[in-house]
Protein backbone atom coordinates (compact mmCIF):
# COMPACT_ATOMS: atom_id res chain seq x y z
CA UNK A 1 0.00 0.00 0.00
CA UNK A 2 1.42 3.37 -0.98
CA UNK A 3 0.02 6.47 0.58
CA UNK A 4 -1.34 8.58 -2.23
CA UNK A 5 -0.39 11.98 -0.85
CA UNK A 6 3.24 12.77 -0.34
CA UNK A 7 4.23 13.85 3.13
CA UNK A 8 6.09 17.14 2.82
CA UNK A 9 8.41 16.53 5.77
CA UNK A 10 8.93 13.00 7.00
CA UNK A 11 11.01 12.66 10.17
CA UNK A 12 12.30 9.30 11.37
CA UNK A 13 12.95 9.65 15.07
CA UNK A 14 10.97 11.26 17.87
CA UNK A 15 13.73 12.43 20.20
CA UNK A 16 15.89 15.60 20.43
CA UNK A 17 16.87 15.72 16.72
CA UNK A 18 13.42 14.98 15.32
CA UNK A 19 11.71 17.43 17.65
CA UNK A 20 14.33 20.14 16.97
CA UNK A 21 13.65 19.74 13.25
CA UNK A 22 9.86 19.75 13.58
CA UNK A 23 9.95 22.91 15.70
CA UNK A 24 12.26 24.64 13.21
CA UNK A 25 10.09 23.63 10.25
CA UNK A 26 7.02 25.07 11.94
CA UNK A 27 8.77 28.40 12.49
CA UNK A 28 9.12 28.72 8.73
CA UNK A 29 6.33 26.63 7.22
CA UNK A 30 3.08 26.68 9.16
CA UNK A 31 1.14 24.41 6.86
CA UNK A 32 3.35 21.78 5.16
CA UNK A 33 2.53 18.29 6.39
CA UNK A 34 4.92 16.87 9.00
CA UNK A 35 4.91 13.23 10.02
CA UNK A 36 7.16 11.76 12.72
CA UNK A 37 7.72 7.99 12.73
CA UNK A 38 9.27 6.21 15.70
CA UNK A 39 9.51 2.60 16.73
CA UNK A 40 9.03 3.68 20.33
CA UNK A 41 5.34 3.81 21.26
CA UNK A 42 5.67 6.94 23.44
CA UNK A 43 5.24 10.66 22.80
CA UNK A 44 8.65 12.37 22.88
CA UNK A 45 10.36 11.92 26.22
CA UNK A 46 13.67 12.95 27.73
CA UNK A 47 15.97 10.01 27.26
CA UNK A 48 18.43 11.10 29.97
CA UNK A 49 15.58 10.77 32.46
CA UNK A 50 15.39 7.00 32.13
CA UNK A 51 17.79 6.80 35.07
CA UNK A 52 15.49 8.99 37.17
CA UNK A 53 12.63 6.70 36.17
CA UNK A 54 14.55 3.64 37.26
CA UNK A 55 15.65 5.27 40.50
CA UNK A 56 12.03 5.89 41.53
CA UNK A 57 9.79 7.54 42.21
CA UNK A 58 9.54 9.37 38.91
CA UNK A 59 6.20 9.44 37.11
CA UNK A 60 6.47 8.82 33.40
CA UNK A 61 4.46 12.01 32.68
CA UNK A 62 7.32 14.05 34.13
CA UNK A 63 9.61 12.60 31.48
CA UNK A 64 7.71 14.32 28.66
CA UNK A 65 10.13 16.35 26.55
CA UNK A 66 7.28 18.53 25.27
CA UNK A 67 3.82 19.49 26.52
CA UNK A 68 1.03 16.95 25.88
CA UNK A 69 -0.56 19.16 23.20
CA UNK A 70 2.72 19.56 21.29
CA UNK A 71 1.85 17.44 18.26
CA UNK A 72 -1.65 18.76 17.92
CA UNK A 73 -0.60 22.37 18.32
CA UNK A 74 2.10 22.03 15.67
CA UNK A 75 -0.05 19.93 13.35
CA UNK A 76 2.36 17.01 13.44
CA UNK A 77 1.12 13.55 12.57
CA UNK A 78 2.77 10.73 14.49
CA UNK A 79 3.24 7.10 13.64
CA UNK A 80 4.43 5.73 16.98
CA UNK A 81 5.39 2.12 17.47
CA UNK A 82 6.05 1.87 13.71
CA UNK A 83 9.47 0.80 12.57
CA UNK A 84 11.02 2.02 9.34
CA UNK A 85 12.89 -0.82 7.67
CA UNK A 86 14.09 0.76 4.45
CA UNK A 87 14.70 4.14 2.86
CA UNK A 88 14.48 4.48 -0.90
CA UNK A 89 16.08 7.77 -2.03
CA UNK A 90 15.20 7.32 -5.73
CA UNK A 91 11.52 6.63 -5.29
CA UNK A 92 11.41 9.00 -2.31
CA UNK A 93 9.69 6.50 -0.09
CA UNK A 94 10.26 4.66 3.16
CA UNK A 95 8.97 1.22 3.95
CA UNK A 96 7.54 0.38 7.36
CA UNK A 97 7.72 -3.01 9.03
CA UNK A 98 3.92 -3.06 9.09
CA UNK A 99 3.94 -3.13 5.29
CA UNK A 100 2.98 0.47 4.63
CA UNK A 101 5.04 2.62 2.28
CA UNK A 102 5.23 6.36 2.89
CA UNK A 103 6.10 8.90 0.21
CA UNK A 104 7.92 12.08 1.15
CA UNK A 105 9.33 15.28 -0.30
CA UNK A 106 11.96 15.94 2.39
CA UNK A 107 13.25 13.28 4.74
CA UNK A 108 15.13 13.54 8.03
CA UNK A 109 17.05 10.60 9.45
CA UNK A 110 17.10 11.18 13.20
CA UNK A 111 17.35 7.49 14.00
CA UNK A 112 19.63 7.89 17.01
CA UNK A 113 21.97 5.32 18.46
CA UNK A 114 21.76 1.76 19.60
CA UNK A 115 23.74 0.03 22.35
CA UNK A 116 26.73 -2.01 21.25
CA UNK A 117 25.88 -5.56 22.25
CA UNK A 118 28.92 -7.83 22.14
CA UNK A 119 28.97 -11.44 21.12
CA UNK A 120 29.45 -12.91 24.55
CA UNK A 121 28.47 -16.16 26.12
CA UNK A 122 25.39 -15.65 28.23
CA UNK A 123 24.25 -12.37 26.69
CA UNK A 124 20.75 -13.77 26.08
CA UNK A 125 20.15 -14.76 29.70
CA UNK A 126 17.33 -13.35 31.74
CA UNK A 127 18.82 -10.55 33.79
CA UNK A 128 21.00 -9.12 31.02
CA UNK A 129 20.03 -5.59 30.05
CA UNK A 130 21.06 -2.57 28.04
CA UNK A 131 20.20 0.98 29.11
CA UNK A 132 19.31 3.24 26.28
CA UNK A 133 15.57 3.81 26.17
CA UNK A 134 12.51 3.87 28.38
CA UNK A 135 11.66 0.23 27.69
CA UNK A 136 15.12 -0.79 28.97
CA UNK A 137 14.45 1.12 32.16
CA UNK A 138 11.03 -0.49 32.46
CA UNK A 139 12.52 -3.95 31.93
CA UNK A 140 15.09 -3.44 34.71
CA UNK A 141 12.39 -1.99 36.94
CA UNK A 142 10.21 -5.06 36.38
CA UNK A 143 13.13 -7.37 37.08
CA UNK A 144 13.98 -5.60 40.35
CA UNK A 145 10.36 -5.66 41.46
CA UNK A 146 10.27 -9.39 40.89
CA UNK A 147 13.60 -10.18 42.55
CA UNK A 148 13.40 -7.51 45.19
CA UNK A 149 15.69 -9.24 47.61
CA UNK A 150 19.43 -9.16 47.46
CA UNK A 151 20.03 -8.41 43.82
CA UNK A 152 23.63 -7.69 42.94
CA UNK A 153 24.47 -6.08 39.62
CA UNK A 154 27.50 -5.93 37.38
CA UNK A 155 27.63 -2.98 35.01
CA UNK A 156 29.88 -3.71 32.05
CA UNK A 157 31.28 -0.39 30.86
CA UNK A 158 32.04 2.69 32.94
CA UNK A 159 30.96 5.40 30.52
CA UNK A 160 28.03 7.79 30.87
CA UNK A 161 25.42 5.08 30.46
CA UNK A 162 27.19 2.76 32.87
CA UNK A 163 27.48 5.41 35.56
CA UNK A 164 23.87 6.57 34.97
CA UNK A 165 22.47 3.11 35.48
CA UNK A 166 24.77 2.60 38.47
CA UNK A 167 23.43 5.70 40.17
CA UNK A 168 19.85 4.58 39.58
CA UNK A 169 20.54 1.04 40.83
CA UNK A 170 22.24 2.36 43.96
CA UNK A 171 19.22 4.49 44.70
CA UNK A 172 17.18 1.29 44.48
CA UNK A 173 19.43 -0.29 47.07
CA UNK A 174 21.27 -2.57 44.66
CA UNK A 175 24.93 -3.38 45.14
CA UNK A 176 26.89 -2.59 41.97
CA UNK A 177 30.26 -3.48 40.49
CA UNK A 178 31.44 -1.50 37.45
CA UNK A 179 33.84 -3.18 35.04
CA UNK A 180 35.75 -0.70 32.86
CA UNK A 181 38.16 -1.78 30.16
CA UNK A 182 40.29 1.40 30.20
CA UNK A 183 42.25 2.88 33.10
CA UNK A 184 39.49 5.03 34.55
CA UNK A 185 35.73 5.39 34.33
CA UNK A 186 34.18 8.09 32.11
CA UNK A 187 37.48 8.18 30.19
CA UNK A 188 36.02 9.52 26.96
CA UNK A 189 34.57 12.62 28.60
CA UNK A 190 36.79 13.19 31.65
CA UNK A 191 40.50 13.18 32.38
CA UNK A 192 41.75 11.00 35.20
CA UNK A 193 41.71 13.74 37.82
CA UNK A 194 38.11 14.84 37.17
CA UNK A 195 37.00 11.21 36.97
CA UNK A 196 38.56 10.89 40.42
CA UNK A 197 35.76 13.10 41.78
CA UNK A 198 33.25 10.49 40.59
CA UNK A 199 35.36 7.57 41.78
CA UNK A 200 35.47 9.09 45.25
CA UNK A 201 31.70 9.62 45.28
CA UNK A 202 31.12 6.08 44.05
CA UNK A 203 33.48 4.68 46.68
CA UNK A 204 31.37 6.30 49.38
CA UNK A 205 28.36 4.37 48.11
CA UNK A 206 30.27 1.12 48.42
CA UNK A 207 30.39 0.59 44.67
CA UNK A 208 33.19 -1.60 43.46
CA UNK A 209 35.04 -0.32 40.38
CA UNK A 210 37.30 -2.66 38.43
CA UNK A 211 39.39 -0.96 35.74
CA UNK A 212 41.69 -2.38 33.10
CA UNK A 213 39.57 -5.50 32.65
CA UNK A 214 36.77 -6.71 30.45
CA UNK A 215 33.94 -9.14 30.96
CA UNK A 216 34.47 -12.37 29.10
CA UNK A 217 31.23 -14.20 29.72
CA UNK A 218 28.06 -14.12 31.71
CA UNK A 219 27.55 -17.25 33.80
CA UNK A 220 24.42 -19.15 34.52
CA UNK A 221 23.98 -21.82 37.18
CA UNK A 222 20.22 -21.73 37.17
CA UNK A 223 18.95 -22.42 33.65
CA UNK A 224 18.40 -19.17 31.74
CA UNK A 225 19.30 -16.86 34.60
CA UNK A 226 22.37 -14.75 35.35
CA UNK A 227 24.51 -15.94 38.22
CA UNK A 228 27.73 -14.04 37.65
CA UNK A 229 30.20 -12.45 35.27
CA UNK A 230 33.64 -13.87 34.48
CA UNK A 231 36.39 -11.34 33.74
CA UNK A 232 39.33 -11.67 31.35
CA UNK A 233 41.64 -12.58 34.26
CA UNK A 234 39.36 -15.42 35.34
CA UNK A 235 37.84 -13.60 38.27
CA UNK A 236 34.17 -14.35 38.86
CA UNK A 237 31.79 -11.66 40.10
CA UNK A 238 28.59 -13.21 41.46
CA UNK A 239 25.49 -11.24 40.44
CA UNK A 240 21.86 -11.66 39.46
CA UNK A 241 21.84 -9.02 36.75
CA UNK A 242 24.26 -7.52 34.26
CA UNK A 243 23.92 -4.27 32.34
CA UNK A 244 25.86 -4.01 29.11
CA UNK A 245 26.95 -0.40 28.70
CA UNK A 246 30.06 -0.57 26.56
CA UNK A 247 28.93 2.08 24.13
CA UNK A 248 26.47 3.25 21.55
CA UNK A 249 26.74 3.21 17.78
CA UNK A 250 24.65 5.02 15.16
CA UNK A 251 21.49 3.20 14.06
CA UNK A 252 22.06 2.78 10.36
CA UNK A 253 20.03 -0.29 9.35
CA UNK A 254 17.40 1.74 7.51
CA UNK A 255 19.96 3.35 5.20
CA UNK A 256 22.23 0.33 4.83
CA UNK A 257 21.32 -0.36 1.22
CA UNK A 258 20.13 3.09 0.23
CA UNK A 259 23.44 4.29 -1.22
CA UNK A 260 23.52 7.23 1.20
CA UNK A 261 27.12 7.96 2.19
CA UNK A 262 28.05 6.45 5.53
CA UNK A 263 31.31 6.59 7.41
CA UNK A 264 30.94 5.79 11.09
CA UNK A 265 27.63 7.60 10.95
CA UNK A 266 25.57 9.18 8.19
CA UNK A 267 27.82 11.83 6.64
CA UNK A 268 26.24 15.30 6.48
CA UNK A 269 27.44 18.70 5.27
CA UNK A 270 27.12 21.96 7.20
CA UNK A 271 23.44 22.13 6.18
CA UNK A 272 22.95 18.66 7.71
CA UNK A 273 22.19 17.33 4.22
CA UNK A 274 23.28 13.79 3.35
CA UNK A 275 24.74 12.68 0.03
CA UNK A 276 21.21 12.02 -1.30
CA UNK A 277 19.03 14.94 -2.45
CA UNK A 278 16.41 16.16 0.04
CA UNK A 279 17.55 13.71 2.71
CA UNK A 280 18.99 15.14 5.92
CA UNK A 281 20.39 13.55 9.05
CA UNK A 282 21.19 14.67 12.60
CA UNK A 283 21.80 13.49 16.13
CA UNK A 284 23.53 10.31 17.23
CA UNK A 285 23.07 8.75 13.78
CA UNK A 286 24.92 11.51 11.96
CA UNK A 287 28.52 12.44 11.55
CA UNK A 288 28.41 16.23 11.62
CA UNK A 289 30.99 19.01 11.92
CA UNK A 290 33.02 19.11 15.14
CA UNK A 291 34.45 22.59 15.68
CA UNK A 292 37.31 21.38 17.88
CA UNK A 293 38.62 18.79 15.44
CA UNK A 294 37.57 20.77 12.37
CA UNK A 295 36.22 17.62 10.74
CA UNK A 296 33.03 15.56 10.81
CA UNK A 297 32.75 13.30 13.84
CA UNK A 298 30.16 11.49 15.91
CA UNK A 299 29.24 13.67 18.89
CA UNK A 300 26.33 11.77 20.40
CA UNK A 301 25.06 14.27 22.95
CA UNK A 302 21.56 15.64 23.38
CA UNK A 303 22.22 19.38 22.79
CA UNK A 304 24.00 18.69 19.49
CA UNK A 305 21.14 16.46 18.36
CA UNK A 306 18.63 19.22 18.99
CA UNK A 307 20.77 21.89 17.33
CA UNK A 308 21.58 19.69 14.33
CA UNK A 309 17.90 18.82 14.00
CA UNK A 310 17.01 22.48 14.12
CA UNK A 311 19.47 23.33 11.33
CA UNK A 312 18.22 20.38 9.26
CA UNK A 313 14.61 21.50 9.76
CA UNK A 314 15.31 25.07 8.67
CA UNK A 315 17.07 23.87 5.53
CA UNK A 316 14.31 21.37 4.78
CA UNK A 317 11.81 24.21 4.97
CA UNK A 318 13.88 26.33 2.59
CA UNK A 319 15.73 28.64 4.98
CA UNK A 320 19.43 28.25 4.26
CA UNK A 321 21.22 27.74 7.55
CA UNK A 322 24.66 26.44 8.49
CA UNK A 323 25.42 24.27 11.50
CA UNK A 324 28.06 26.07 13.55
CA UNK A 325 29.26 22.67 14.63
CA UNK A 326 29.23 20.83 17.89
CA UNK A 327 31.65 18.91 20.00
CA UNK A 328 31.35 16.41 22.81
CA UNK A 329 29.88 18.36 25.74
CA UNK A 330 28.57 17.00 29.00
CA UNK A 331 27.43 18.31 32.33
CA UNK A 332 27.26 15.65 35.05
CA UNK A 333 25.76 15.72 38.50
CA UNK A 334 26.08 12.15 39.66
CA UNK A 335 25.92 11.84 43.45
CA UNK A 336 25.73 15.63 43.69
CA UNK A 337 29.19 16.15 42.19
CA UNK A 338 29.05 18.73 39.43
CA UNK A 339 31.37 18.30 36.46
CA UNK A 340 31.30 19.89 32.99
CA UNK A 341 33.53 18.99 30.10
CA UNK A 342 33.76 19.69 26.39
CA UNK A 343 36.07 18.97 23.51
CA UNK A 344 39.35 17.26 24.37
CA UNK A 345 39.95 16.24 27.96
CA UNK A 346 43.55 15.12 27.60
CA UNK A 347 45.95 16.65 25.07
CA UNK A 348 46.82 14.08 22.38
CA UNK A 349 50.38 15.43 21.87
CA UNK A 350 52.68 18.19 23.09
CA UNK A 351 51.54 20.74 20.54
CA UNK A 352 48.76 21.55 23.01
CA UNK A 353 49.07 23.78 26.04
CA UNK A 354 47.31 22.76 29.25
CA UNK A 355 46.40 25.17 32.05
CA UNK A 356 45.17 23.80 35.36
CA UNK A 357 43.98 25.42 38.58
CA UNK A 358 43.04 23.60 41.77
CA UNK A 359 41.53 25.36 44.78
CA UNK A 360 38.99 24.55 47.52
CA UNK A 361 38.29 21.14 46.06
CA UNK A 362 37.63 22.66 42.65
CA UNK A 363 39.46 21.58 39.52
CA UNK A 364 39.58 23.60 36.33
CA UNK A 365 41.50 22.74 33.22
CA UNK A 366 41.63 24.12 29.70
CA UNK A 367 43.49 22.80 26.69
CA UNK A 368 44.65 25.29 24.07
CA UNK A 369 46.06 24.86 20.59
CA UNK A 370 47.35 27.79 18.53
CA UNK A 371 45.56 30.27 20.77
CA UNK A 372 42.22 28.55 20.54
CA UNK A 373 40.48 26.39 23.09
CA UNK A 374 40.43 22.70 22.24
CA UNK A 375 39.06 21.32 25.49
CA UNK A 376 37.89 22.01 29.02
CA UNK A 377 37.11 20.20 32.26
CA UNK A 378 35.51 21.92 35.25
CA UNK A 379 34.91 19.80 38.35
CA UNK A 380 33.42 20.82 41.68
CA UNK A 381 32.11 24.14 40.35
CA UNK A 382 30.69 24.49 36.88
CA UNK A 383 29.31 27.99 37.16
CA UNK A 384 30.65 30.11 34.30
CA UNK A 385 31.79 27.01 32.43
CA UNK A 386 29.51 28.21 29.63
CA UNK A 387 31.69 31.26 29.06
CA UNK A 388 34.68 29.01 28.35
CA UNK A 389 32.61 26.62 26.24
CA UNK A 390 31.38 29.46 24.04
CA UNK A 391 34.88 30.89 23.64
CA UNK A 392 35.79 27.46 22.32
CA UNK A 393 32.70 27.26 20.12
CA UNK A 394 33.21 30.73 18.64
CA UNK A 395 36.93 29.93 18.04
CA UNK A 396 38.02 33.07 19.92
CA UNK A 397 41.76 33.60 20.25
CA UNK A 398 42.29 33.37 24.00
CA UNK A 399 46.10 33.73 24.11
CA UNK A 400 45.97 37.17 25.75
CA UNK A 401 43.82 36.08 28.69
CA UNK A 402 44.28 32.32 28.87
CA UNK A 403 45.40 32.28 32.52
CA UNK A 404 42.16 33.98 33.53
CA UNK A 405 40.08 31.11 32.15
CA UNK A 406 40.96 28.81 35.04
CA UNK A 407 41.37 31.54 37.70
CA UNK A 408 39.32 31.48 40.92
CA UNK A 409 37.75 34.85 40.12
CA UNK A 410 37.14 34.21 36.41
CA UNK A 411 34.13 35.96 34.96
CA UNK A 412 32.98 37.94 31.95
CA UNK A 413 34.92 40.96 33.19
CA UNK A 414 38.13 38.96 32.72
CA UNK A 415 37.53 39.04 28.98
CA UNK A 416 38.07 41.88 26.51
CA UNK A 417 35.04 44.13 26.05
CA UNK A 418 34.70 43.04 22.41
CA UNK A 419 33.79 39.56 23.62
CA UNK A 420 31.34 40.29 26.42
CA UNK A 421 29.65 43.25 24.78
CA UNK A 422 28.21 41.05 22.05
CA UNK A 423 27.04 38.46 24.51
CA UNK A 424 25.30 41.02 26.67
CA UNK A 425 22.46 43.13 25.32
CA UNK A 426 24.90 45.49 23.61
CA UNK A 427 25.63 49.12 24.37
CA UNK A 428 23.05 50.84 26.55
CA UNK A 429 20.58 52.95 24.59
CA UNK A 430 20.93 56.73 24.53
CA UNK A 431 18.24 59.11 25.62
CA UNK A 432 16.11 56.61 27.49
CA UNK A 433 14.87 58.18 30.70
CA UNK A 434 16.49 56.57 33.68
CA UNK A 435 14.16 55.42 36.37
CA UNK A 436 15.50 57.03 39.49
CA UNK A 437 15.91 60.82 39.96
CA UNK A 438 12.18 61.27 39.61
CA UNK A 439 11.80 62.62 43.10
CA UNK A 440 13.45 65.84 44.14
CA UNK A 441 16.57 65.24 46.21
CA UNK A 442 16.13 65.75 49.92
CA UNK A 443 17.21 69.13 51.15
CA UNK A 444 20.26 68.94 53.25
CA UNK A 445 19.66 70.27 56.71
CA UNK A 446 22.79 71.64 58.26
CA UNK A 447 23.31 72.21 61.91
CA UNK A 448 19.98 70.80 63.01
CA UNK B 1 10.50 43.15 24.56
CA UNK B 2 12.43 44.99 27.23
CA UNK B 3 15.95 44.12 28.32
CA UNK B 4 18.29 45.17 31.06
CA UNK B 5 21.27 47.10 29.73
CA UNK B 6 24.40 47.66 31.72
CA UNK B 7 26.43 50.83 31.87
CA UNK B 8 29.59 49.32 33.25
CA UNK B 9 31.42 52.66 33.26
CA UNK B 10 29.24 53.85 36.15
CA UNK B 11 28.89 50.48 37.90
CA UNK B 12 30.78 50.52 41.17
CA UNK B 13 30.32 46.83 41.86
CA UNK B 14 28.39 47.42 45.08
CA UNK B 15 26.37 44.24 44.57
CA UNK B 16 23.02 45.74 45.59
CA UNK B 17 21.47 44.26 42.44
CA UNK B 18 22.33 40.82 43.77
CA UNK B 19 20.97 41.65 47.20
CA UNK B 20 17.62 42.84 45.85
CA UNK B 21 17.39 39.95 43.43
CA UNK B 22 17.83 37.48 46.24
CA UNK B 23 15.32 39.32 48.39
CA UNK B 24 12.81 39.39 45.54
CA UNK B 25 13.13 35.65 45.01
CA UNK B 26 12.87 34.77 48.68
CA UNK B 27 9.70 33.50 50.26
CA UNK B 28 9.94 35.63 53.37
CA UNK B 29 10.70 38.94 51.55
CA UNK B 30 12.80 39.74 54.59
CA UNK B 31 16.43 40.59 54.01
CA UNK B 32 17.86 38.99 57.11
CA UNK B 33 15.80 35.83 56.70
CA UNK B 34 16.65 35.64 52.98
CA UNK B 35 20.36 35.68 53.77
CA UNK B 36 20.55 33.85 57.05
CA UNK B 37 17.51 31.78 57.88
CA UNK B 38 15.35 30.80 54.97
CA UNK B 39 15.68 27.23 53.71
CA UNK B 40 16.07 26.51 50.95
CA UNK B 41 18.26 29.61 50.76
CA UNK B 42 17.06 31.89 47.95
CA UNK B 43 19.63 32.62 45.28
CA UNK B 44 20.37 35.72 43.29
CA UNK B 45 19.58 35.18 39.64
CA UNK B 46 22.27 37.58 38.57
CA UNK B 47 25.98 37.78 39.15
CA UNK B 48 28.49 40.62 39.40
CA UNK B 49 31.75 39.79 37.65
CA UNK B 50 34.73 41.95 38.53
CA UNK B 51 38.19 42.37 37.16
CA UNK B 52 40.32 45.35 38.09
CA UNK B 53 38.13 48.42 37.81
CA UNK B 54 35.54 46.79 35.56
CA UNK B 55 32.45 45.29 37.13
CA UNK B 56 29.60 43.76 35.19
CA UNK B 57 26.16 42.96 36.51
CA UNK B 58 25.27 39.89 34.44
CA UNK B 59 21.83 38.33 34.07
CA UNK B 60 19.95 36.17 31.55
CA UNK B 61 19.54 38.03 28.27
CA UNK B 62 16.57 35.94 27.12
CA UNK B 63 18.57 35.59 23.88
CA UNK B 64 16.79 35.20 20.55
CA UNK B 65 18.68 32.00 19.76
CA UNK B 66 18.75 30.90 23.45
CA UNK B 67 21.25 28.03 23.35
CA UNK B 68 20.03 26.91 26.78
CA UNK B 69 16.63 25.93 25.37
CA UNK B 70 18.15 23.66 22.73
CA UNK B 71 20.61 22.20 25.22
CA UNK B 72 18.04 21.44 27.93
CA UNK B 73 17.86 17.68 28.38
CA UNK B 74 14.36 17.54 29.78
CA UNK B 75 12.47 20.25 27.92
CA UNK B 76 12.19 22.28 31.12
CA UNK B 77 13.47 25.43 29.41
CA UNK B 78 11.28 27.08 26.82
CA UNK B 79 10.26 30.46 25.49
CA UNK B 80 7.04 31.88 26.84
CA UNK B 81 5.10 32.83 23.71
CA UNK B 82 3.28 35.69 25.43
CA UNK B 83 6.25 37.45 27.05
CA UNK B 84 9.14 36.17 24.85
CA UNK B 85 11.03 35.38 28.06
CA UNK B 86 13.07 32.20 28.48
CA UNK B 87 11.34 30.40 31.32
CA UNK B 88 12.08 27.28 33.35
CA UNK B 89 9.53 24.69 34.41
CA UNK B 90 10.93 23.82 37.81
CA UNK B 91 8.87 20.64 37.93
CA UNK B 92 10.75 19.22 34.97
CA UNK B 93 14.21 20.66 35.67
CA UNK B 94 16.63 18.13 37.16
CA UNK B 95 19.46 20.62 37.70
CA UNK B 96 21.86 18.77 35.43
CA UNK B 97 23.80 21.91 34.51
CA UNK B 98 23.78 21.44 30.74
CA UNK B 99 22.28 24.93 30.33
CA UNK B 100 25.11 26.37 32.43
CA UNK B 101 27.62 24.80 30.06
CA UNK B 102 25.75 25.99 26.96
CA UNK B 103 25.20 29.63 28.02
CA UNK B 104 27.77 32.18 26.78
CA UNK B 105 27.27 34.15 29.99
CA UNK B 106 27.48 31.02 32.14
CA UNK B 107 24.52 32.48 34.01
CA UNK B 108 22.10 29.61 34.69
CA UNK B 109 22.60 29.13 38.41
CA UNK B 110 22.23 25.77 40.08
CA UNK B 111 20.37 25.61 43.34
CA UNK B 112 22.26 22.76 44.95
CA UNK B 113 19.72 22.30 47.73
CA UNK B 114 16.74 21.99 45.41
CA UNK B 115 18.65 20.40 42.52
CA UNK B 116 17.14 22.89 40.10
CA UNK B 117 18.45 25.69 37.98
CA UNK B 118 17.15 29.14 38.75
CA UNK B 119 16.99 32.04 36.36
CA UNK B 120 16.06 35.66 35.84
CA UNK B 121 12.36 36.29 35.15
CA UNK B 122 12.81 40.06 34.79
CA UNK B 123 10.55 40.38 37.86
CA UNK B 124 7.32 39.86 35.93
CA UNK B 125 5.11 41.23 38.69
CA UNK B 126 7.10 44.48 38.95
CA UNK B 127 7.06 47.38 36.57
CA UNK B 128 10.84 47.50 36.63
CA UNK B 129 13.10 44.61 37.68
CA UNK B 130 14.29 45.11 41.25
CA UNK B 131 17.97 45.05 40.25
CA UNK B 132 17.40 48.07 37.99
CA UNK B 133 15.07 49.87 40.35
CA UNK B 134 17.53 49.64 43.22
CA UNK B 135 20.79 50.37 41.46
CA UNK B 136 22.12 53.40 43.34
CA UNK B 137 24.26 54.61 40.47
CA UNK B 138 21.89 54.15 37.54
CA UNK B 139 24.28 51.66 36.02
CA UNK B 140 21.37 49.49 34.90
CA UNK B 141 18.78 50.45 32.37
CA UNK B 142 15.53 48.70 31.52
CA UNK B 143 14.55 49.57 27.97
CA UNK B 144 12.83 48.26 24.87
CA UNK B 145 15.18 46.43 22.53
CA UNK B 146 13.94 48.48 19.56
CA UNK B 147 14.61 51.68 21.45
CA UNK B 148 18.13 50.55 22.04
CA UNK B 149 18.74 49.83 18.39
CA UNK B 150 17.75 53.27 17.13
Amino acid sequence: MIATRKIKYLIIGNSAGGIGAAEAIREVDKAGTITIVSDEPYPTYSRPLISEYLAHPYPVEKMAYRQPDFYEKNKIKTLLGEKVIQVNPDKRTVKLESGTTLAWQKLLLATGGTPIFPEMEGNQLKGVFTFNRLDDSRAIDGFLNQYRNRVRAVVIGGGLIGVSVTEALLRRGIEVTIVEMKDWILNTILDEEAAGFEVQALAQTGTNIITGHTAEKINSYLPGEVSGVTLDDGRVLPCQMAVIAIGVRPRLEVVAESGIKINRGIVVDRRMATSAPDIYACGDAAEAFDFVYGVNRLTPVWPNAYEGGRVAGLNMAGTQTEYQGGTAMNALKYFGVYIASAGLVTPPDDSYETLINRYNGIYKKVIIKKGKLAGMVFAGDIEKSGIVYNLMKDRVDVSKFKEALVADDFGLASLPESVWRDWLAGAPPEGVPVITSIEKPEELVIGD
Amino acid sequence: MKKVYIKEDVCIGCGLCEVYCRLKHSRSKDLVKAYKKETPRPLSRLRVDESGIVSLSVRCQHCDDAPCIGACLTGALSRDPSTSLVIVDEERCIGCGTCTLACPLGIPKLDMAQKKMVKCDLCQDEEIPVCVANCPNEALLYAEVEEALT
